[in-house]
């Protein structure tokens, strides 16, 4: 996989009496290894489109194709599987399994994935909560460290599997500037140092200047063509 | 798998208590049915041993499975006779002695020939209908469970006089005859003899105690005006449970109606079966209510963990995986539960069988009667993971359908 990411018309409504249309036909294509920045104010469906993109949800009309391929008629258990391997979320509220250590919260999507052997594993584990500067709260809880410290867990979970393509929904949503700031530059070494696809939610302008292309959604459709 | 057990125990743990309450509950349920089941088949055993004990394994009689054709009918190919006087059966069964040694040939077992007559017993003045069996004694004593049951004298007195009789202390109570009193018998052709009791025995069973008196063969040959007759030939078989394809064997070599003892007492043996359902269904029941609370519990930390759910999901766990997951929350109630229970029923069945219970009748104090089988441990343990699937299966299901943006969006 390289992470390449393209949508047609991408629509999604909530059926309900007064059908509620979250993204409105969006085209776009990020290629691999950019960096990306989705802005756009509250409620204007950044987090649906990310969802979307993650194959987390399913679009009412309209594809996402990932790697060139056509993601509508795969099966729940083929779209786990990509998103398994391929896909690294992080989301705006860090989303921890809150039973297990910091360290089993990374390693989890390696069992799953189960391509290493258990040591590996351990070892891939540390090396990523290393250098996201994490190295002394491994045995921790998520409820044992800060804000910032779990957001970075989050992203070192994203990272576990190595996927081409990460996608996170404001991850310095709940930090204060310098966290804030710690985050994006990560984000930014991944797209420039692996050549990883990167597609990041801001609100805040300034991190949003540190990425190769800002897409801004209004009401659902973006307002400049992807 | 290892993962999946791995996130399944966090789950528990983190509600053990809930789970602890759960698995006692399939405890309770799989201890009982154990205890249960132990009683119920050790007491069937008991008392299936006690009745084959005391009947002959398989009878035959000088009757036949159909009544004998008429003449008439074997001469005219009609349908129906009306009117026809039917020629008189000498009853019996026909050249005992060729019969005897037939069966001797080839059946595992004791035999015992016998004519058994209705009488009427009578003692100064008091009466009582008895059924009279005239008997070989040694043969007898071969075959007949009251030779263990005599009060008094043994069937080999029988042999001593020709006017000797053994009946039941309770028939001779009734009389109020003893031991040496000179009971008079009066046959259905109106003969009578005096005889003289020699032998008294106890049972246990009122209808043998107050319903039978022994005399010999000849005695009762006599008595009936049939000399050399023989209506029945008591088998004792080294296996009581072949005693029905004896008595298939043995009616066909001889053309005379052999009944097995379970043929004999086949409304007692389908009263046990329904006894077997009833408990099957007892069980059932304990399981279905181990069930549900294993459903409670399951399905309220699917509720609870809806976010962690959702979180394995969008990691890329599919549905499958949910699935199974709490699936195996379930199992592992039930297996936990299982193994407690396995205990609770060892030890109930420890104290039930150190109970000691009173009989009247039996004399003195026996045990209750268990039936120590690997199969209620294995069965009971098949109905506990049942229901225990099942319970797990139904929230695991709702669970693994849930969309995990739903939640997602709901929590930031
Ligand atoms: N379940 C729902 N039912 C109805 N409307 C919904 C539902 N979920 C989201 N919406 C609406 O969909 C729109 C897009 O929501 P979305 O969360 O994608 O916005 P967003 O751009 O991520 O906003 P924010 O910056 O506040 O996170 C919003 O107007 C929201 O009110
Ligand atoms: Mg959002």
């Amino acid at each position: 996989m390289t992470g390449l990411i393209e949508t047609e018309h991408l629509t999604r409504t909530l059926p309900s009496v007064v059908p509620v249309t979250l993204v409105r036909d969006v085209t776009l294509r990020v290629a691999p290894g950019e960096f990306v920045a989705l802005t756009g104010p509250s409620g204007s469906g950044k987090s649906s489109l990310l969802y979307l993109l993650g194959l987390l949800d399913q679009p009412t009309s309209g594809t996402v194709r990932i790697d060139g391929r056509d993601t509508r008629h795969m099966s729940e258990a083929e779209r786990s599987g990509f998103r398994l391997q391929g896909i690294g979320f992080v989301f705006q509220f860090h989303f921890l399994l809150p039973e297990f250590t910091i360290r089993e919260n990374v390693e989890i999507p390696m069992l799953r994935l189960g391509r290493l052997p258990p040591s590996a594993i351990r070892r891939r584990a540390e090396d990523l909560l290393a250098q996201l500067g994490l190295a002394g709260h491994l045995a921790k809880r998520p409820d044992q460290i800060s804000g910032g410290q779990r957001q970075r867990v989050a992203v070192a979970r994203a990272l576990a599997n190595d996927p081409p393509l990460i996608l996170a929904d404001e991850p310095t949503g709940s930090l204060d500037r310098k966290s804030s700031g710690q985050v994006f530059t990560i984000l930014q070494s991944l797209s420039r140092a692996e050549g990883k696809t990167v597609i990041a939610v801001t609100h805040d302008l300034s991190l949003a200047a540190l990425t190769d292309r800002q897409l801004e959604l209004v009401d659902g459709a973006l307002t400049t063509p992807g | 798998m290892k993962l999946l057990l791995m996130l399944a125990f966090a789950h528990i743990r983190g509600r053990l208590r809930q789970m602890t309450v759960a698995g006692l509950g399939v405890a309770l349920g799989v201890g009982f049915s154990i205890a249960m089941a132990a009683l119920m088949q050790g007491s069937q055993q008991d008392f299936v041993r006690q009745l084959v004990d005391a009947m002959p394994h398989v009878e035959v009689l000088d009757e036949l499975r159909r009544p004998a054709p008429q003449p008439a009918e074997q001469v005219f190919a009609a349908a129906e006779f009306f009117g026809l006087r039917p020629v008189d059966d000498q009853r019996g069964i026909r050249n005992p002695a060729a019969v005897e040694a037939a069966l001797r040939t080839w059946v595992p077992g004791q035999i015992a020939p016998a004519l058994r007559i209705q009488a009427v017993a009578r003692f100064s003045g008091r009466e009582a209908g008895v059924v009279l069996y005239g008997v070989l004694p040694r043969q007898e004593a071969q075959v007949s469970s009251i030779a263990r049951d005599f009060v008094v004298g043994s069937f080999s007195e029988l042999a001593a006089g020709g006017n000797n009789v053994i009946m039941g202390r309770a028939l001779a109570d009734k009389l109020g005859a003893a031991l040496g009193s000179s009971v008079s018998l009066v046959t259905g052709s109106g003969q009578a003899r005096d005889f003289r009791i020699v032998g008294l025995f106890h049972t246990g069973a009122r209808s043998r105690d107050e319903g039978e008196v022994y005399v010999a063969l000849k005695g009762a040959q006599t008595l009936s005006g049939r000399p050399n007759a023989i209506n029945t030939i008591r088998i004792r078989l080294d296996d009581p449970a072949r005693s029905q394809e004896v008595a298939a064997r043995a009616e066909i070599q001889i053309g005379q109606k052999a009944v097995s003892w379970e043929e004999a007492n086949q409304a007692v043996l389908e009263a046990l079966t329904i006894r077997n359902v009833i408990m099957y269904t007892v069980v059932a029941a304990i399981m279905l209510v181990a069930g549900f609370g294993i459903f409670n519990i399951v399905s309220t930390i699917t509720h609870e963990k809806a976010r962690d759910i959702a979180i394995l999901k969008s990691l890329g766990f599919p549905e499958a995986d949910m699935r199974r997951l709490f699936l195996l929350e379930g199992l592992v109630i039930g297996a936990v539960g299982s193994l407690l229970g396995w205990i609770t029923g060892y030890g109930l069945c420890l104290v039930l069988v150190s109970i000691p219970i009173k009989l009247e009748e039996l004399g003195g104090a026996t045990r209750l009667p268990l039936a120590w089988s690997l199969l209620h441990y294995v069965l009971a343990t098949g109905f506990a993971l049942m229901a225990a699937g099942i319970a797990g299966y139904l929230p695991a299901r709702r669970a693994a359908r849930l969309n995990p943006v739903d939640i997602i969006r709901g929590a930031t």
